[in-house]
């Protein structure tokens, strides 16, 4: 674990309702830089909610985010600014279906940040190579397997140099046989140093990736802690049902 | 610009008569037009080589040629070969080949859509390729054709105004008699456009709830 | 028989010469369509719920409307009340443009909502302005999946164009109609327009089939997905 106090990002008391259903009822944690957190906790307690308010494609009710000290909530035109900054990988890839690989990449490089357009391909197809997609860089979305989807949308989002990442259930989606090759790469993005937010069910990659795994349960954060902490000692019976269904679903330890 | 007694006294009687005369080409059309569509789609679909042939060429005829156009036909070319209509049957006419025409296309894709198991089913149980298609493939391909046909019959009701361009005095036609008498052309076509958006959007909301009706649980259309 | 055919002979090159201007007016109207009903497609989705309401109110008074009556009403109606002296030919456009783009706006907001919330969200996600997030990936992906719906105009608005006989524009229609007014041999006259009006129809259908395989993307309605 990293030990100087390099705050990266905040989060503060955030609530969310949809309707009369409160899906977040504050939540607030700190990320340094370098960490990798995982979320974990059943379906429905508003994990993803909580990855969206954090670059506020969905707008908290209340509560604050901020981004190296600047506050990313209520920024008005500066949010896309700081959505820049924070990479987000979707559960269902939601690449653009019109661009090749390469130009899912390319786009926002282009588009956002008015790189020239000769720039901009070296660089997308640098990270592309990144996620081992360069020898499908030409292919257009719908002929990759959901495995090599996702990686060119991983690609695509650290083409902008984020500072963190917020990784949606990035492997809910595939086919069991595809999920290895979305999660090796996240292996290696973590232990290349990068910030990293995981919503995800696959307990072995937060046993063995994470710096820190967060139960959530209920729009609340219940516990959280290092993984041998939380998984072989957890405060909470709630926590230890859920972390033995995960494991028997997922199979801890089954690492490569 | 509102003017209520131009409006009632002079405006709305002889549209009332224009607008009897409107509904009467709509509903003459509307059953012909749909057997016409049902025809010419089931002898596209099951018709042997010849006929399917026919059929196709029908269609791209009749949608090809723009409506006034065959009503002109109809109406001031057929007399040449010795046979007339009045101005009503003559757009009749018209408007069925027409409706027809753009009607068979729905229901050809209805019937194709119609998973060939269903036929195959009807066949095995004895029935005849005719009674198949009467009982079994048409019933089915007719509720997935119904939105289509009833796109249709709004478009009648907007194109029976093409039959005042053969003196066939309508709602359109009446109006313009007494638009271009009093010089109110604004106000006349705005007040005959109005009717026509009421006929339409109830037209819409009484179809839409035919469609409701017709609907089977679980088939998606 | 052969008189009848001297007669189509003769009038040909004047009937022709309708081609011109019923095309012209076609390819304006759909043009016209296309800028008006894209926009329209955009704000009924995008804008607030006086936008949006307001555009519903147009497309249903434009889809509503007959086209002689909305030619009528401009023509003899609104032009000349707001005292502006334009064409007939600018009047079919704009009025056949008009209509146009209220059935174009619905092809293309059905194309747009067929697309779901995940491009946008993406697109937003990397940092995009709604505006740059609509321009780069929604319309270029919406345009595609509403080509085979949006060619449906073309022929549309070929059979309307002919409706602007009555205004009196000088198309292939009212050109043939001159002529028989001329020469009493309506049969092989009206026949021949109506042959132009088949070809052009079923010829540029063949030709919007090709261009639409042109722009073909993998998991574009070719039944990939």
């Amino acid at each position: 674990m990293k030990t100087e106090d390099n705050l990266i990002l905040k989060v503060e008391d955030i609530h969310k309702s949809y309707g009369n259903t409160e899906v977040l009822k504050g939540v607030s944690f700190e990320v340094k830089k370098g960490e990798t957190k995982v979320f974990i906790g059943p379906s429905g307690t508003g994990k993803s909610t909580l990855l969206r308010c954090i670059n506020q494609l969905t707008l908290p009710d209340s509560g604050r985010v901020w981004l190296h000290g600047e506050e990313v909530t209520h920024s008005g035109k500066n949010i896309n600014i700081y959505r820049q900054k924070m990479g987000m990988v979707f559960q269902n890839f939601n690449l653009f279906d019109h661009l090749t690989a390469l130009k899912n990449v390319e786009i926002s490089l282009i588009k956002v940040r008015g790189m020239k357009k000769k720039e901009a391909t070296e660089k997308a197809l640098e990270e592309l190579k990144q996620v081992g997609m360069e020898a499908q860089a030409g292919l257009y979305p719908a002929e990759l397997s959901g495995g090599q989807a996702q990686r060119v949308s991983i690609a695509r989002a650290l083409a902008m140099d984020p500072d963190v990442m917020l990784f949606d259930e990035p492997t809910s989606a595939l086919d069991p046989e595809l999920t290895g090759e979305v999660l090796e790469v996240m292996k290696k993005l973590a232990l290349g140093g990068m910030t990293m937010l995981v919503v995800t069910h696959e307990i072995g990659f937060a046993y063995s990736v994470a710096n820190e795994i967060i139960f959530m349960e209920k729009g609340r954060i219940l516990e959280s802690g290092p993984p041998q902490k939380l998984v072989n000692n957890p405060r909470f019976e709630r926590t230890k049902q859920f972390l033995s269904r995960l494991s028997e679903l997922y199979k801890l330890g089954d690492e490569k | 610009m509102m003017d209520m007694p131009f409006l009632k006294d002079v405006l709305i009687p002889p549209l009332l008569e224009g607008l009897v005369v409107t509904l009467k080409l709509i509903i003459c059309s509307i059953p012909f037009g749909f057997v016409t569509g049902i025809l010419i789609a089931t002898g596209r679909v099951y018709g042997n080589r010849y006929i399917s042939f026919l059929c196709k060429v029908y269609v791209i005829i009749f949608k090809g040629c723009p409506l006034l156009m065959l009503l002109f036909i109809i109406y001031f070319g057929l007399p040449s070969l010795g046979i007339s209509f009045s101005p009503f049957c003559a757009a009749v006419i018209g408007f069925v080949i027409c409706n027809g025409a753009y009607n068979s296309e729905y229901i050809r894709g209805a019937i194709q859509s119609v998973k060939y198991g269903q036929m195959r089913a009807a066949l095995a149980l004895g029935m005849t390729m005719r009674q198949a298609i009467m009982n079994i493939i048409l019933p089915q391909a007719m509720r997935r054709a119904v939105p289509g046909i009833s796109n249709e019959i709004i478009y009648l009701i907007k194109y029976s105004s093409l039959a005042y361009m053969l003196t066939c005095i309508e709602l359109t036609g009446a109006g313009k008699i007494v638009a271009s008498r009093y010089f109110k052309f604004t106000f006349v076509f705005m007040v005959i456009g109005f009717i026509y958006l009421m006929l339409v959007t109830i037209a819409s909301k009484l179809l839409g709830m035919l469609e409701k009706k017709l609907e089977i649980p679980g088939l998606i259309k | 028989m052969s008189e009848n055919i001297t007669v189509v002979v003769k009038a040909l090159p004047f009937i022709l010469q309708g081609l011109a201007v019923t095309m012209s007016m076609v390819l304006e109207a759909l043009f016209l369509g296309l800028v008006i009903g894209l926009s329209l497609a955009v704000g009924q989705i995008y804008g607030n719920k006086w936008i949006s309401g307001s555009i519903s109110l147009y497309v249903w008074f434009f889809r509503g409307l007959p086209n002689l009556v909305l030619l009528f009403l401009f023509y003899f109606g609104l032009f000349p009340l707001l005292g502006l002296d334009v064409s007939a030919f600018v009047i079919a456009v704009i009025a056949l443009g008009l209509r146009s783009s209220a059935y174009q706006s619905q092809v293309f907001r059905g194309a747009i909502q067929s697309l779901g919330e995940g491009q946008m969200l993406a697109a937003r996600s990397l940092g995009m302005s709604k505006c740059k997030a609509i321009l780069n990936i929604v319309l270029p992906q919406a345009l595609r999946i509403a080509l085979p719906g949006w060619s449906n105009e073309y022929p549309i608005l070929l059979t309307d164009s002919a409706v602007t006989y009555a205004i009196g524009v000088m198309e292939i229609l009212t050109r043939g109609n001159l002529v028989v007014s001329r020469t009493y041999k309506p049969m092989p006259l009206y026949l021949t327009c109506a042959v132009i009006f088949i070809l052009l129809n079923y010829g540029g259908m063949k030709i919007i089939h090709l261009l639409e395989r042109k722009v073909r993307i993998p998991g574009f309605g070719n039944g990939e997905r």
